[in-house]
């Protein structure tokens, strides 16, 4: 469904990304795991066109989306909810839930609002309310819910546990296995490393840029290298 | 009595300053750009105007010529100079703003003399007054304020209940979080430049049917009062804008009826360095907080 080949991407000078390649099939949850500044963001924010790779490829669907502007990434059916949620903080729950089905036929919103809602009835609870208002656990929840909007093929979550308490981040990871179980493909990054390989399918672990070790998600919780950097022994 | 008249004045007056001070206050909220060049895109409206009224077109013509060509000078100039710029230091752009605006004044000077031209405002509107007992209101002063309060009314309405004023409001919240959701930046900050300018068209006529004088710096007093406005409103807030205007207004014609006109300019400075002083934020600006 998505290829990466050959990806390297500068962030501003720095050399963020260090030729990076994966896959995704179709139903897949796959992680990237690794520490602050590894590049993981990096990876995400170049798939979904907010950065350029300068060499190398990406497929989505069979088609090349290395040069497409990030607006046109989402017609296209990739939904990115990025780092830190980024809910339009003035906007009430609602409003920012059809910001989310903005490239989609009008009359298709009203039934996937209420989509959302069914998955996470805090926010119907709070429709009105002004997202900056919103707790840490309920913004990841809008930020989610407001990718479901666009009904995405591929759905990307950029550290969706930061922040949160283990309760919530229980409650968003079991969200994340409904969404795939319900035919949504998942790539996720994360800081949480044992929650991130316990649900994929596949993880990659990196590391200043780099791909350094891969594998289904379980073997990864395993390997000594894992274990001793992320896992905590 | 002297004081209702001198009340419609103001709000008169108000209405003129509150439609530029959107202009310049829309502006900011989605690129953080004080448009320099704003007061003088409302000159070339005056200029587009009038050769349109004297070259025996109907005046509808000078109406709508006058906005289409705020519209299509405003988005060219935000193509050409301000797009370029817009991953620069911000300072850049500022500079660029007032390049632009002393661009326009001079090439209008060169092109049509730095004498002022007088505005045939007859052809506009009617001169004449409805008397309410001894209080006599002008057309001007009524159509004035009608179409002020029309416009900001269809503004408020853009920006909160349409989709494509949802979208304004993203790209001014949150640009990289905007495109994630498919909206196509350039083409809103495009489309938010045109309704400025549209603003500043209707603004334009208005200005010149009231004070029927055409000049190349017509636009700097205007545009910089109306500027203090959507400072002293808080800058990117529409009611904000709508307020300050008014209140600068207010200001000036209270100075100019108790005797001091010569003082009526200063006294908007004046108002400017105080907001500066003790509420940089103005009445209705949001705590700029600087993201992290």
């Amino acid at each position: 469904m998505l290829k990466v080949t050959n990806m390297n991407t500068y962030y501003g000078n720095i050399y963020a990304v260090k030729d990076v390649s994966f896959d995704v099939s179709k139903g897949d949850i796959i992680s990237l795991i690794g520490a602050n500044g590894a590049g993981k963001s990096t990876i995400l924010k170049t798939i979904s066109g907010l950065l350029h790779s300068k060499t190398g490829s990406i497929t989505f669907l069979d088609q090349d989306i290395s040069k497409v502007a990030p607006h046109q990434v989402v017609k296209s059916g990739l939904a990115h909810v990025p780092e830190g949620r980024r809910v339009f903080l003035s906007m009430s729950v609602q409003e920012n839930l059809e910001m989310g089905s903005y490239t989609q036929p009008k009359k298709l919103m009203a039934a996937r609002i209420e989509d959302v809602y069914d998955k996470f009835p805090r926010l119907k609870e709070r429709y009105k309310q002004v997202a900056g208002t919103l707790s840490g656990g309920e913004q990841q929840m809008l930020a989610m819910g407001r990718a479901m909007m666009s009904h995405p093929a591929l759905l990307m979550l950029d550290e969706p546990s930061m922040g949160l308490a283990p309760l919530l981040v229980e409650q968003i990871f079991n969200i994340i296995k409904e969404l795939n179980d319900a035919g949504t493909t998942i790539l996720l990054v994360e800081q949480n490393a044992r929650m991130a390989l316990s649900i994929a399918n596949k993880g990659y672990v990196l590391e200043t840029g780099k791909i350094i070790t891969s594998g289904p998600g379980k073997e990864l919780l395993e390997n000594e290298i894992v274990k001793k950097a992320y896992l905590g022994g | 009595m002297l004081f209702l008249s001198q009340l419609i004045n103001a709000l008169q007056l108000g209405s003129i300053y509150a439609l530029v001070a959107l202009g310049y206050s829309m502006v900011y909220s989605i690129i953080k750009l004080l448009n320099f060049a704003h007061g003088d895109i409302i000159m070339v409206g005056g200029y587009i105007a009038l050769f349109t009224l004297t070259s025996g077109l109907h005046p509808v013509f000078a109406i709508v010529f006058a906005i289409i060509g705020c519209i299509a000078l405003s988005m060219l100039i935000e193509r050409l100079a301000y797009r370029p710029l817009r991953q620069a230091p911000r300072i850049s752009i500022l500079i660029t703003a007032i390049g632009i605006s002393l661009l326009l004044q001079n090439l209008a000077q060169y092109f049509f003399s730095a004498s002022g031209r007088s505005f045939p405002s007859h052809l506009i509107l009617p001169p004449g007054a409805v008397s309410l007992g001894a209080l006599s209101i002008s057309y001007i002063t009524i159509v004035t304020i009608t179409v002020s309060v029309i416009s900001m009314v269809g503004l408020t309405f853009l920006v909160q209940k349409t989709k494509l004023g949802r979208a304004m409001r993203a790209v001014s919240e949150d640009m990289e979080a905007a495109s994630l959701m498919g909206v196509n930046n350039n083409h809103v900050i495009s489309f938010t430049f045109a309704v400025g300018a549209a603003l500043a068209g209707i603004g334009a006529i208005l200005f010149a049917t009231r004070y029927p004088l055409v000049t190349p710096t017509m636009g700097v007093l205007l545009g910089l009062k109306a500027f203090i406005a959507a400072v002293l409103g808080g800058i990117g807030s529409i009611p904000g804008a709508v307020l300050g205007g008014f209140a600068v207004a207010f200001a000036e014609v209270l100075v100019t009826a108790i005797g001091l006109s010569s003082w009526a300019d200063g006294v908007v400075f004046f108002i400017l360095i105080l907001v500066l002083l003790f509420k940089p934020t103005g009445f209705m600006g949001k705590n700029l907080m600087e993201k992290v």
